[in-house]
């Protein structure tokens, strides 16, 4: 490759991207302000144009068949983890809901299944609660077994489920009132109510029959009473479902403020909107198998270890030669513009200047930050798991896989 | 030297496994058991029955009907009638009850002497329909209900244990239809005493029969109906099919408890009704402790095979 004159090229970075390159140079971590409403949050390829194909990767993806799960280091709870689903599996009928399903969940983290609607998400939360007893496969909460000591796991969990499950012939107040006498709250339960209900906006509704409430209040009233006996571990399954975008941000931005107060949080959702901005550690499934599992940035990091460049011009076509810079190990060009994975960023303003310097009318430099959805559609283009929908942001499906 | 003589703890000769088994049945057992949170999941029930006014407005209205408006009018018909012939026709109709019975007859007149059987031993029905049938149309939709709800996802990942949940539901639809039937049964008597009371010398009811019946036969008979209805309500998939279902069970149901509360009333030993109540009672534990297993996690999600 041509020399753009730019200091000793540092050395490439491993595949695990385990820190060999400099801090600076590392993506940013998905970690961050909660997306604005979905439609907007997290940038897409606009459609009609043509996916960029793949830089060069060395990671394999674990096919659903496969019995060992690509479970990644996690950057958040150094503890033990909370939960451990190790080769669990659930069949209803002839269908299997669950199949070999492994993961952890980190202490004092949020951690997201990701997956479209019937990968075993909801099932994966039954299990962990001891609500439903796996046919086979070894399920700790706590380090307990929930099946046999449900006893000693339930009151230790908070479940808001898809269908906020409350009763619409009682008041906010009973229902809460009801929770807090089966969960043994004691004596503090008013307080505790009224603190709750405070807390998540709806002290104002709280003497209204809950037939009453609109979805949202529904699922405020649900968050309220997940929490209403301060649980350990708190289970969201698609808490969001139904809500506006408005009501949605607000009902994340409240799970997100959970960790704050110790919990540590698994929600499932099938929105990549949500996890990108919630997420400390994903888990994907797809029929019932973990396909991958750890933290937003090791995720990206095994799949993308170098960082990526969108550069464009307004000749396309002559920002090829850039494909033979120093450090630069992977080129693609499409209508949007040309990606280069480099080394190191530090290289770029030298290759620009060199572009320009042969006459290149550069009108882009862009670092590209790999997002979940461009993770996850390439998990499942490369796991071969098929092209199932998943909302993407804007609700479009993206079949077609993301940057690689 | 002293010798400490352990106590003998295992006469029977069961091994350690067994007891230990056993043991750990109990210890589960009473870990799976808080009284408290039973009565939470009735009151609860309970609390939503009476927020519902479609639910108690025809419960009452059935309790108004049987205990007091059809009683109503048949004594006053009977008492005041002016056409003695209808009276005496009545009257022959009671020489179908069996002598002992007949023996017990009070009254002087015709109309007295018909209104206090009518009253005391041809209203039975009454103490068993009422009863019966409210109780059956909560507890039909109870599991049932909650699975429909959604709010079973609740039950099924709370504290609360199935033994819990089950005795609590069986519980909340106990009350409705037995204190329906106790208070329609106090009604039942004011009637009785106002109407027929000056026929035959003075207020009479409730007789010993009937306080045997009302304390002692109808609660085993609900207890044992609602059995096995949750039985029902925890399988079905809806709450039609639940009151469709419990249907089957509850008219034999009423049956046998009809013909056994009007033996007790009409028997002759004074016995026979706390004989027939505590083998009721008994059948109804069975039932009770066995119903249990119908409650699983799995059937309040909706996810069970």
């Amino acid at each position: 490759m041509e020399s753009l004159g730019s200091p000793a090229a540092p050395p490439r970075p491993t595949t695990e991207g385990s820190g060999s390159s400099p801090t600076a140079l590392v993506p940013p971590p998905y970690r961050g302000p909660l997306p604005n409403p979905p439609t907007s949050a997290v940038p897409s390829v606009p459609t009609g144009v043509t996916p960029v194909p793949a830089f060069g990767s060395d990671v394999a993806v674990v096919p659903p068949t496969a019995t060992a799960p690509v479970t990644a280091p996690t950057d958040v709870g150094a503890s033990a983890p909370v939960v451990q689903l190790s080769g669990v599996g659930h069949r209803f009928g002839a269908n299997d809901a669950l199949r070999d399903l492994s993961f952890e969940v980190p202490d004092g983290a949020i951690t997201v299944l990701l997956g479209p609607n019937g990968a075993g998400k909801t099932t994966a939360i039954r299990a962990i609660t001891g609500a439903l007893a796996p046919m086979w496969g070894t399920v700790r909460t706590f380090g307990l077994d929930p099946d046999d000591d449900g006893h000693l796991v339930r009151p230790r969990c908070g479940v808001v489920s898809a269908k906020p499950a409350l009763y619409d012939r009682l008041s906010g107040r009973d229902n809460l009132a009801y929770a807090a006498e089966l969960y043994g709250v004691g004596a503090d339960a008013a307080d505790r109510i009224e603190r709750c209900a405070t807390r998540f906006g709806i002290e104002d509704a709280l003497d209204q029959l809950v037939g009453g409430y609109s979805t949202g209040m529904k699922t405020r009233l649900a968050l309220a009473r997940s929490v209403l006996h301060d649980p350990q571990l708190l289970l969201y399954d698609e808490p969001t479902s139904g809500l506006d975008p408005e009501s949605s941000y607000a009902v994340l931005d409240m799970i997100r403020d959970m960790t704050s107060y110790g919990h540590t949080v698994v929600m499932c959702t099938h929105l990549l909107a949500e996890a990108e901005g919630l997420a400390d550690h994903i888990v994907m499934i797809e029929s019932g198998t973990d396909l991958i599992s750890g933290s937003p940035t090791e995720l990206t990091r095994r799949y993308w270890p170098n960082p990526i460049v969108t550069l464009d011009a307004e000749d396309p076509r002559l920002l090829d030669r850039a494909a033979a810079f120093p450090g630069v190990s992977g080129y693609r060009r499409d209508p949007a513009g040309a990606r280069l994975e480099v080394d190191d960023l530090r290289r770029v303003p030298d290759m620009v200047a060199s572009l320009i310097a042969d006459g290149v009318r550069v009108t882009r430099v862009e670092p590209h930050v790999p997002t979940l959805e461009d993770l996850y559609f390439t998990i499942r283009r490369e796991s071969g798991v098929g092209e199932r929908s998943i909302a993407a942001p804007g609700g479009a499906a993206r079949p077609d896989g993301g940057l690689r | 030297m002293t010798t400490i003589e352990f106590e003998d703890r295992n006469p029977a000769g069961a091994t350690g496994p067994q007891r230990s088994a056993r043991h750990s049945r109990r210890t589960r057992a009473a870990r799976d058991f808080d009284r408290h949170r039973m009565w939470v999941v009735a009151r609860t029930d309970l609390r939503q029955l009476v927020q519902s006014k479609d639910y108690w407005i025809p419960m009452v209205a059935l309790g108004s009907l049987f205990f007091f408006v059809i009683p109503t009018i048949l004594l006053l018909t009977i008492t005041r009638i002016g056409d003695i012939n209808v009276v005496q026709q009545a009257s022959q109709a009671l020489k179908i009850l069996p002598a002992q019975a007949q023996a017990q007859i009070q009254g002087s007149s015709p109309q007295g002497r018909t209104a206090f059987a009518l009253a005391v031993y041809l209203f039975a029905p009454v103490a068993v329909v009422v009863p019966l049938t409210i109780s059956t149309a909560v507890g039909a939709a109870t599991l049932v209900g909650e699975r429909e709800r959604g709010t079973g996802e609740f039950l099924a990942h709370s504290p609360a244990s199935v033994r819990e949940i089950y005795l609590g539901k069986l519980f909340a639809s106990f009350v409705p239809g037995y204190m329906t039937t106790l208070v329609g049964f106090g009604m039942y008597s004011l009637v009785v005493n106002l109407v027929v009371g000056p026929d035959v010398g003075g207020w009479f009811f409730p007789t010993s029969q009937w306080w045997v019946l009302m304390l002692w036969i109808i609660p085993p008979f609900l207890l044992l109906t609602l059995s096995l209805v949750l039985r029902l309500s925890a399988r079905v998939r809806s709450t039609a099919a639940a009151q469709q279902a419990s249907g089957l069970i509850t008219l034999p149901m009423i049956g046998i408890a009809y013909s056994q509360s009007t033996g007790t009333l009409l028997g002759g030993s004074p016995n026979t009704g706390w004989i027939l109540g505590a083998i009721a009672w008994v059948v109804a534990a069975i039932s009770l402790h066995t119903g249990v297993r119908s409650v699983t996690r799995a059937r309040l999600l909706g996810v069970a095979q």
